[in-house]
């Protein structure tokens, strides 16, 4: 046999040989810079203790997993990004205004008992960071509803605390909120920047909707669940969310639904909560159908429910129903014969 | 214009700048050649040489060992010195015939009929049998069995394969750019033997010479349309191609001839040519040489049973930074553990990666359900379900998720983030049930 005298080690391994560039920590990682706008809008509003809890929180959670992973002698996997996305989303869902161990109770929920315990990453099967949240809103349910007023003065430590827009909406109506803000284009302006009350980072519309802009350039995420999220949230909004100023009785397609996109969780939650990986359906026809149950969900809880807000358990709801969604929504193997209905056109 | 094309698929760097450029030229003539006498799929052959035989170039030295076979031919003149088990280049044991080259080019006797296209459809599938040719995209599937439909099953189209969407590869097109007279010949001769009028060349829009030559080629045959194709891989995938071209899908676990197509590669159309018209058999076939570890990227014509070493002797040997050869591109080629296997009538390219990048099958992560491999699955599945089964051996439950209808083209594994050796599980699983 002719003999080859270069010494070469060759790899045997199963195709394909070549593979796309794309990682998880890299997509974990984009995802988490494309929260930066928002966080840093969050920080000008709420100051150094919006800062102080989405720190204390990416740390916690960090930190928990990696104890977890080493206690039982796993494979270390802390620099993937994921558990520093965790941290983040939940730091940025809550109140500026939360004491230090708050942050941290919710990221070793949200880490150990969601994700860890489930198997971790990729076999959670609600979103961490929402559980984390939830925990703590039932918790501690009056530390979690404490606002401060968005001071955009930087160093204003005792800032005054009043309701969130969804708060005075489902309180005391639409004319309240409008006359709290001056006039309705005001209403929407101050929205759309984010110089409201409500969680760290869910308040600055305009800079979530950059990072998310990103995200679908990236096709990081897809328009689906997002879409179909906020489209029904705002068909709902309209046709169910009109009251009477009097009466206080619903007015049929009356409702404002962009006051009702733009406040509360809606963006942040249909952009980076819901399109998490893990708990969305990975079948792009049942992500729809999952977008259409978060809105709906979200706004049977903002209209009829006890809370003002539905985002977190619409999504955690929903994420139950994802394993189910993509079995019923398994696309059609190719040339497989298709149904019925379709043959008789 | 939109180009025909099908659902799903990828865009991985197509790499074919590195041999696109390199006119096809003759690999020297090896000192002896190793011919196994299983290149096909199907039954293998029988010898019928003896050690100590002198043969001729073009002698026949295994008989087909059944009707879903072919015959295999010396690719040189010479002396039989050895036959017994070699390794081929998937690392099967298989029976092969080893002969020293004389050196005298000295060939069987050949008849030059111009007339090749009188004969009847028998007697060029006759031709066709004799000469042992298989598909020569990769699978070496018999094509006198793609010619032979049983009579329930009509044939109307017949579609010249010349996509090549593996990235790297450039045999076929330098094939449809050096040889579009002969290539379009072939596809007439298949039409003739078929009895169809319709026959169709698709090929990849990142080829438009190749478009442009063969078009040239096939101006005045009406029945010929030449068609450009969107680039995307597995655009050169059988079903995909059926469907891009004529819109028909092939049923799952079905055959291009249950929707009356036969579909043949570039090299297959041009080794038809040469057997109807010279009676010469398929002893050589057209070799990418490729890939970031070669020093001299290549195409060449390659004799069967050259080994793979001295082809990469030739052009210049592996660099420094070679780290994996891979027979075939790299998205379904096989990697080889030696260098010392033959060519055989399937090997379309050689390809030669480099260490860094090469993923080592211990890294992959969990699958995170990104659903990237459900949106480029070709044939429609959730390969992360098939992955994630397979993983835990729950191998009966992947059938659920039609585990069967893939055919391996590996886009799942090139877009997964995760890195997950999807292509690798999807087969174990296949390997431990039954369909």
């Amino acid at each position: 046999m002719a003999d080859i005298k270069k010494e070469h080690e060759l790899i045997v391994s199963v195709s394909p040989h070549i593979k796309s560039e794309e990682t998880t920590s890299l997509i974990m990682w984009t995802v988490n810079f494309s929260l930066l706008p928002a966080l840093l809008m969050g920080a000008y509003f709420f100051g150094p203790k919006a800062i102080l809890a989405v720190a204390l929180a990416i740390i916690s959670a960090m930190l928990s997993e990696y104890i977890y992973q080493k206690a039982l002698n796993k494979k270390i996997t802390i620099n993937d990004g994921s558990s520093f996305l965790t941290g983040l989303l939940l730091g940025m869902n809550l109140p500026a205004s939360v004491p230090f161990y708050i942050p941290i109770i919710g990221s070793f929920v949200a880490v150990i008992i969601t994700k860890q315990l489930f198997g971790g990453l990729g076999y959670n099967v609600f979103n961490p960071a929402l559980i984390g949240r939830a925990f703590l809103l039932i918790s501690f349910p009056k530390l979690m509803t404490i606002w401060t007023e968005p001071t955009a003065a930087f160093l204003a430590f005792d800032a005054k605390t009043t309701a969130t827009p969804l708060g005075i909406l489902k309180e005391e109506g639409l004319g309240k909120l409008i006359a709290v803000f001056g006039d309705k284009i005001n209403l929407y302006a101050e929205l759309l920047k984010g110089h409201r009350a409500g969680s760290i980072g869910e308040t600055s519309a305009i800079a979530l909707l950059i990072g998310a802009g990103f995200l679908l350039y990236k096709r990081y995420i897809t328009w689906h669940i997002p879409l179909s999220f906020l489209g029904t949230a705002a068909l709902i909004a309209w046709v169910f969310g009109g009251k009477n100023p009097e009466t206080g009785s619903m007015v049929w397609f009356a409702g404002d639904p962009v006051i009702h996109l733009i406040s509360g969780g809606m963006i942040l939650g249909a952009f980076f909560m819901a399109t998490d990986y893990v708990t969305c359906p990975s079948i792009r026809k049942g992500q729809i159908l999952f977008g259409i149950g978060c809105g709906f969900l979200t706004m049977l809880i903002r209209l009829k429910g006890g809370y003002p807000e539905g985002v977190m358990f619409a999504i955690l709801i929903m994420n139950c129903f994802a394993p189910l969604i993509d079995r019923g929504f398994q696309s059609k193997v190719f040339g497989a014969a298709k149904p019925a209905k379709e043959i008789k056109k | 214009m939109t180009l025909a094309t099908f659902k799903g698929g990828i865009h991985p760097p197509d790499k074919k700048e590195l041999a696109a450029n390199k006119s096809i030229a003759a690999a020297a003539a090896p000192q002896r050649v190793v011919i196994p006498l299983s290149q096909h799929i199907g039954a293998p052959c029988k010898p019928v040489v003896t050690i100590g035989q002198e043969v001729k170039k073009g002698e026949v030295i295994g008989e087909p060992g059944g009707f879903v076979s072919a015959p295999v031919h010396s690719s040189v003149s010479g002396k039989v010195i050895a036959m017994g088990e070699f390794p081929n280049a998937m690392g099967k044991m298989v029976t092969s015939i080893v002969i020293e080259n004389d050196g005298k080019e000295e060939w069987v006797s050949l008849k030059d009929n111009p007339d090749y296209i009188k004969l009847s459809p028998d007697e060029l599938k006759e031709k066709i049998k004799a000469a042992g040719i298989v598909g020569m995209g990769g699978a070496a599937f018999p094509t006198l069995v793609k010619l032979s439909p049983p009579k329930e099953k009509p044939i109307d189209t017949v579609i010249i394969n010349g996509a090549e969407c593996e990235p790297y590869l450039t045999a076929d097109y330098r094939l449809m750019v050096e040889k579009p007279r002969e290539i379009i010949e072939g596809l007439k001769i298949l039409m003739k033997v078929l009895g169809v009028s319709k026959g169709f060349v698709g090929i990849e829009n990142n080829k438009p010479d190749a478009v442009a030559k063969m078009k040239e080629a096939a101006k005045n045959e009406p029945n010929i349309e030449v068609c450009a194709l969107e680039v995307k891989y597995p655009q050169g995938a059988e079903k995909m191609l059926i469907k891009a071209m004529t819109g028909r899908e092939v049923p799952p676990r079905a055959l291009p001839m249950d929707v009356r197509v036969v579909v043949q590669n570039v090299g297959t159309a041009l080794a038809v040519y040469e057997a109807a018209r010279y009676g010469k058999p398929l002893i050589e076939r057209i070799v990418t040489v490729t890939g970031e570890g070669i020093n001299n990227p290549a195409n060449l014509t390659v004799k069967i049973g050259t080994l793979i070493s001295d082809i990469i002797e030739q052009c210049g040997g592996l660099k420094e930074s070679a780290g994996k050869v891979v027979s075939g591109g790299p998205m379904m080629g096989f990697a080889i553990a030696s260098l010392d296997v033959p060519v055989t009538k399937g090997t379309s390219g050689i390809l030669v990666l480099d260490k860094e990048g090469i993923m080592h099958a211990e890294d992959f992560g969990p699958c995170i359900r990104c659903g990237r491999c459900s949106d480029v699955c070709a044939m429609g599945l959730m390969p992360s379900m098939l992955s994630i089964l397979a993983e835990k051996g729950r191998y009966e439950e992947a059938k659920g998720y039609n585990l069967f209808d893939c055919f391996e083209c590996g886009s799942c594994a090139f877009v997964c983030p995760s890195k997950r050796p999807i292509v690798q599980l999807v087969r174990l699983a296949k390997s431990q049930t039954k369909p």
